[in-house]
This record gives structure tokens, sequence and C-alpha cells, in this order.
């Protein structure tokens, strides 16, 4: 049971790249935005990338257009020749520009306008997440070159399992190098002639009921994807080895609560397994007391006993504030606890819930002192 | 329909407003679509198969059924009701067509899963109505207008056929007086942000919205003169100490002023979440409250929030 020292992970020159995952709404843009203006006000040149900021915040980062590239962060303090870029990703824009990049003009043309390309780059689940590591795998390939940057700061999308965002890469991947789509590509070719009396018939099945139209669309699809494949498993694979190397950290950003430690549990299992670096756990929105001697029991007597007697209302709505909070504290502290107690190895941090949410500057600084304190 | 942005309690809420027309005397099918087996784990039974099974059953005689739909098991049925298509249904999913299709046209896989919502509604079994009510635990709101909009966009793909006739029969349910969405939301930023979105979105597509759930609300034992008082940290110092004293408490300077500052912390949560709920407030729509159960929800606390829903 060790504590996580925040600073001391920014501070290191060999930390390259930090990754903010966990459950939904636990704080992972919140404590990658806060740890990215951090680095870059103690002197590192920090480039952060935000998934889905909540509108305030990304205002306050400056993130109003989503042109997918980089902007310096107005207001941040240089005095140790640190700078913060930002930028929120666009995900379809990410996917049209491997598109664009890795095919011929006339087939990039052609994938573009495919509406199975439309689908799968705008809506198909696992898309962001595999886009969130291409824009990673850009970033870290334009800060070697430049060296613009020297700490990427990656925030993950909102899945629904902490555990999607490392699924995701190899399930599209997967997908577009699916049988199916070898089938479609060449029905009658090669080994799988042997199937091709159940591939007719699945064939003429589609086409009735999905229309001639739309065969032809997935195989205009897959066809124009064919040259694709090899480049998109390279670069999944790429990306992830890069997740893999040490100057990588993982940050699982976790509530105290039973829902975002169990799926804080099983990603921090699931890194060591993949050999991902786990810098620690990240206990985000914990509730915190200066009076932790005066029990929630003894104070919501106190608050009966005024009410009872008819003094003080104030006094005794106080006392139920604080009951409710102990109550709180008390909980946590427990979940919390049994988490450790399971992840012995496991550096841990907590971050108090403040009472207003996180929309600015401030708020980030006030969050990275937490964060580090 | 039951909708919200990701954990503000939308299985819950479905759940509870199941139970809450099943203790009205109502057959009920709750329905889950993202397979994720969220409903056994709210009702503590092993994962739901593709089929549906009594989950509970309401003090006022009605039952709720469960049911989790599966997009693959989905498209063969559809196949089959459409086409007859026993063997090459399967022979469509051997060759990877099934998980390829579902997977990469997420159109297609909400045409099954609204299909799958529409045939139960209509279903009739010994002369009237399978159910007398569907709910369903539906995509959250960044996916919730695409979802219930599919069959529209199928209708221009299709300009006959069955395909079109269902389509057409299926967003006509949808935007007729029997659907009603509800969005769950918190009293927060982002989740009242989405909400407010979908609702704006849902509204262009000509879907009904029902109510807004406000979930997991707190209620505040400081009256208003307090919380404005609290949040300048001018909360009569002298009336908590004597107030403490007599309660029997140590009325320490510190004692005093950590009681102080807490009043202040949930003081400045409770004016954020009142401009998040004037915010809910001004759309005009019917807005229902659903307490914050301490203890996480089990069976009993279910039953509550059905009453909650009620009233
Ligand atoms: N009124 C309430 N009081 C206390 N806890 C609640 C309440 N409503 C929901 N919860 C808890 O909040 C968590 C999220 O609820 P739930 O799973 O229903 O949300 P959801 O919107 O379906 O989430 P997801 O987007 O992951 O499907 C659960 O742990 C649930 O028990
Ligand atoms: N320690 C904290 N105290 C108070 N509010 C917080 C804290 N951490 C995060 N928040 C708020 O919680 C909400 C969700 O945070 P966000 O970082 O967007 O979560 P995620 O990226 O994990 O979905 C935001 O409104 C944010 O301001
Ligand atoms: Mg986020
Ligand atoms: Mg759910």
């Amino acid at each position: 049971m060790t504590a996580l020292d925040l600073d001391a992970l920014i501070d290191d020159p060999t930390t390259r790249i930090i990754v903010t995952c966990g459950a939904g709404g636990v704080g992972k843009t919140t404590t990658a935005a806060a740890l990215g203006l951090r680095a870059a006000e103690r002197g590192r040149k920090v480039v952060v990338l935000t998934i889905d900021p909540a509108r305030r915040l990304a205002q306050s980062l400056g993130l109003t257009e989503l042109d997918n590239t980089p902007r310096a962060v107005k207001d941040v303090d240089g005095a140790n020749g640190g700078s913060l870029d930002a930028m929120m990703l666009d995900m379809k824009r990410t996917f049209d520009e491997v598109v664009l990049a890795h095919a011929t003009p006339e087939k990039a043309e052609q994938i573009l306008a495919n509406p199975f390309y439309v689908a799968l780059s705008s809506s198909f689940a696992g898309t962001q997440e595999y886009m969130a590591m291409e824009k990673l795998g850009q970033l870290h390939k334009q800060a070697e070159k430049t060296g613009e940057w020297d700490l990427i700061v990656v925030d993950t999308p909102p899945s629904r399992s902490a555990l999607d965002f490392l699924d995701a890469p190899e399930r599209l991947a997967s997908l577009l190098e699916g049988r199916f789509l070898r089938l479609l590509l060449a029905p009658a070719r090669g080994p799988l002639r042997l199937m091709s009396a159940g591939v007719n018939l699945a064939m003429s099945v589609m086409n009735k009921v999905l229309g001639a139209q739309v065969l032809t669309d997935v195989q205009t699809f897959a066809a124009a994807f064919d040259t694709l494949f090899g480049g998109f498993r390279e670069r999944a694979e790429k990306t992830v080895a890069l997740l893999r190397e040490p100057h990588t950290a993982f940050l699982v950003v976790a509530a105290p609560q039973n829902d975002a430690l169990r799926e804080a549990s099983y990603f921090a299992d699931r890194l060591r397994e993949e050999r991902m670096p786990l810098a620690g756990v990240v206990l985000n929105r914990v509730t915190t007391t200066h009076a932790p001697d005066l029990s929630a029991e003894r104070s919501l007597a106190a608050a009966e006993k005024l009410t009872d007697s008819d003094k003080s209302a104030l006094t005794a709505a106080v006392l139920l504030l604080h009951a409710d909070r102990m109550q709180q504290v008390v909980g946590e502290a427990k979940r919390a606890d049994r988490f450790r107690r399971g992840h012995r190895s496991v550096p841990t941090v907590d971050v108090p819930a403040l009472p207003d949410d996180v929309h600015d500057l401030a708020g980030l600084r006030q969050i990275g002192d937490l964060l580090t304190a | 329909m039951v909708t919200g942005k990701g954990g503000t309690g939308k299985t819950t809420v479905a759940a509870a407003m199941a139970l809450s027309l099943a203790d009205q005397g109502k057959r009920v099918l709750l329905v889950e679509v993202e397979g994720r087996q969220g409903l056994a784990q709210l009702f503590d039974v092993p994962p739901l198969p593709y089929v549906e099974r009594k989950i509970a059953v309401g003090p006022g005689g009605g039952e709720v059924f469960a049911l989790a739909v599966d997009a693959e098991a989905a498209l063969l049925e559809y196949l089959d009701m459409f086409y007859h298509l026993g063997r090459a249904g399967k022979a469509l999913d051997k060759v990877g067509a099934v998980d390829f299709v579902t997977t990469i046209a997420p159109g297609l896989r909400d045409v099954l899963l609204t299909g799958k919502v529409y045939e139960a509604t209509r279903r009739k079994a010994h002369g009237r109505l399978a159910y007398d009510a569907v709910v369903l635990d539906a995509p959250p709101t960044g996916r919730i207008g695409p979802f219930l909009n599919v069959n529209h966009e199928v209708a221009g793909l299709a300009k006959v056929g069955p395909i079109r006739n269902q389509a057409d029969a299926i967003m006509g349910m949808l935007r007729s007086d029997v659907t009603r969405i509800h969005l769950v939301t918190l009293l927060e930023e982002m989740p009242v942000q989405e909400t407010l979105d979908a609702v704006e979105q849902l509204e262009t597509l000509d879907l009904r919205i029902g109510s807004i759930v406000v979930n997991m609300v707190r209620h505040s034992p400081l009256d208003d003169e307090s919380l404005a008082l609290a949040v300048k940290e001018k909360l009569p110092t002298a009336e908590l100490t004597k107030g403490l004293r007599a309660a029997g408490i140590s009325a320490s300077k510190q004692m005093v002023s950590t009681l102080a500052a807490e009043a202040r912390d949930h003081a400045v949560r409770i004016g954020l979440e009142r401009e998040n709920r004037d915010r809910i407030d001004a759309l005009g729509k019917e807005v229902t409250e659903l307490g914050l159960v301490p203890d996480g929800i089990d069976h009993g606390a279910l039953f509550d929030l059905a009453e909650d829903l009620r009233s």
C-alpha cells in the first residue's frame, strides 16, 4: 500500500506518455488536464489529448473548435520553461486522415464516400478508442520528430467499460481482417473455395434481404480497404507496443464507489497481464472531513437532541450534514481499503471531491495540488 | 424508453418503472439491448438468455419479465420471419456475416433491436396483448437519436416491400402516443447538458419526451437563508457554538469552523445543483425526482424507487 507520487512521475524526463483510464464520469478527463497543466507549469512541454471534456472545461482550455490539432492553452505559467497544448479528439476526422494518408487519392475518395465506411467511422463502438490510439501514435511521432512536446497526456473515451479501450483496436482490426470481408473480396479463391456453396447461399440471401446495392457497397468497401488492412493491424500493434514501453505510465482513475472500484480492479489486473506499466490509481472525488472524531451516530444523536428540545435548528441542520458526510467518509474508506488490500503493489492517491465542479485553470491547478499533496 | 448519460441510473430507473407498472397490476416486459446483462446484475440473477423470463412480481398482482436482446439472434429471427431462411440463416452465421453485419452496420443492429421491441409490444397471447407495457433500458443519450430514428432511415432506403412496411410500422409506433422517452439525469453539468441536447434532438425527430427523471437527489437540511449565509462563510458562529454545547458536543473553535466549512461545501454544491435544476425546469417537461439511496440499490430499494415513481 504505497502512495502514488505524481510529481515524481511528471518531473521524470523519461516519462513520455501518461494515459488516464477508468469507468465513465470518474474524472479521467479532469485528471488528464490537471496533470498536463501541472507538468507544463513545472517545465515540461506537454500536449494533452482530451476525448470528451465537459463543455466549460473545454472552453477554459480554448478547445472551442474541433479541428483535431493541438493548440496552445492560454494563461499557462511558462516561467519554468514549459508549455501546454491541448486538443479534443475528432474521431471521424482522424479516421479520414488515416485513409487519406494511406490510400491513393482515387481509392481514398471511394472509401470516404462509401456508406459502410461512413457508418464505421462515425459510430462503430470501438472506433473512438481506436482513433484515440491512432492519434496518440501520430502525436508521439510528431513529438519525436520536432521535439515540440516531451510529454503526451492522453485521456480515454467514456467507455461503458474501461477495458474497451484495450480491446477496441484489436476488435476493429480483426473485423477489418475478418473472414467475412475476405470472403467478400475473394469468394471463390484459394482454400476458401470449398466453402463457396455456403458463401453463395449467404450472398444470395444478403442480396435478397439487403438489396443488391448494399452488397455492392460492402464489396466496394472491402476492396477499397484491402490495401489498408496490413497497415491497420501494424499500426494497432505499434501503438500497443508503445504503451508497453517503460516511458509510458497508466493511471487508473476511480471513484470510491463499488462499480468504479470493481472496474478499476479489473483494469489494474488486466494491465499487469498485458505487461503495461501501471503507475497507480487515483481515487477521485473522495469525501473528506476535518472532524473525523465526531462520528455519524453521535452527530445524528446530537441533532435529534437539539430538534427535540427546540434548540438551534441551524446547529441541528449542520450536524445532520456532518452525519451524512461521515457516513460517506466511512463507507468510502471501507471500500477504498478493500481495494488497497486487494492491490497491495499498486500505489494510490486520494483526491477530495471539490464542492464545485472543475471548469477552469484555477480548478485544474487545485486538482493538480490535490493529486500531489 | 429510458435513456440518459452513462451511469446516471438508466437501468435502475427502467427497472423501477417496470416494477411500478407491475405494482398497478400490469404485465410488463423489461428489455435491455446493450448486451451488458445490467438487468441480471441489478436483480442479482444469473445472466439472462435471449428468452423472456419472469424476474419480479408486483404486490398489485402484476409481473415483470426481463429480456436481454442479442442482436445476432435477433437478426436470424428477423431473417426467418421475413424470408423463412432457416438453413441459409445458419450459413450466413457460419461465414461470419451475421457478426460482420451487426457490428459494422450499427444501424442494422438498431433496426433489429427496435424491431424486437415492436414485436413484443404487439404480440398477442390468449386473444389479448402479451404485455401491457414494455420498458426499454435504452442506449445512452449520445446514441438515442440515431437508435430511435433508424427505421426512418431504413424507410428512406427501402422504397417498397416488407422491410419498408416494417420500418414504417415501427416508426409509427415510436412516434405515436403509446411511446414515451424518459431521460434520467443527475444535477451535474455533463448529464444535464446531454439531457438538453437529447431533448432537442428527439423533438426534431418527432419523438415524444415523457419525463425528466432527476436521480440521486439529496435534500438539504438547511433552509435557503442558511444556505446563502453558508456560501458567504457567514453562518453565525456564536449560535453554532451555543447549539453544540446544548447538544453536549465539545464546541472548540476548530469544531465550529470545520462544521461551518462543511456547510459551505454543501451549500456550494446545492447552488450548483439548483443551477442545473433550473436548466432542466426551463425545458418545461414533467420532472420526477428520485432520492439518493444511501447504501446502494438492492431489491427493497428498487421497490422504494418504484413507489416514488408512482407518486
Ligand atoms: N437513486 C439512486 N440512489 C443511489 N444509487 C443509485 C440510484 N440510482 C442509481 N444508483 C446507482 O448508480 C449506479 C449507476 O446506475 P445504473 O447502472 O442504473 O446506471 P446506467 O445509466 O444504467 O449506467 P450505464 O450507462 O453504465 O448503463 C449503480 O451503482 C446504481 O446502483
Ligand atoms: N475531484 C473532483 N471534485 C469535484 N468535481 C470533480 C472532480 N473530478 C471531476 N469532477 C467533475 O466530474 C465531472 C466528470 O469528470 P470528467 O473528468 O469529465 O470524467 P470522465 O472523463 O472520467 O468521464 C466533471 O463535471 C468534473 O468537473
Ligand atoms: Mg472524459
Ligand atoms: Mg445501464
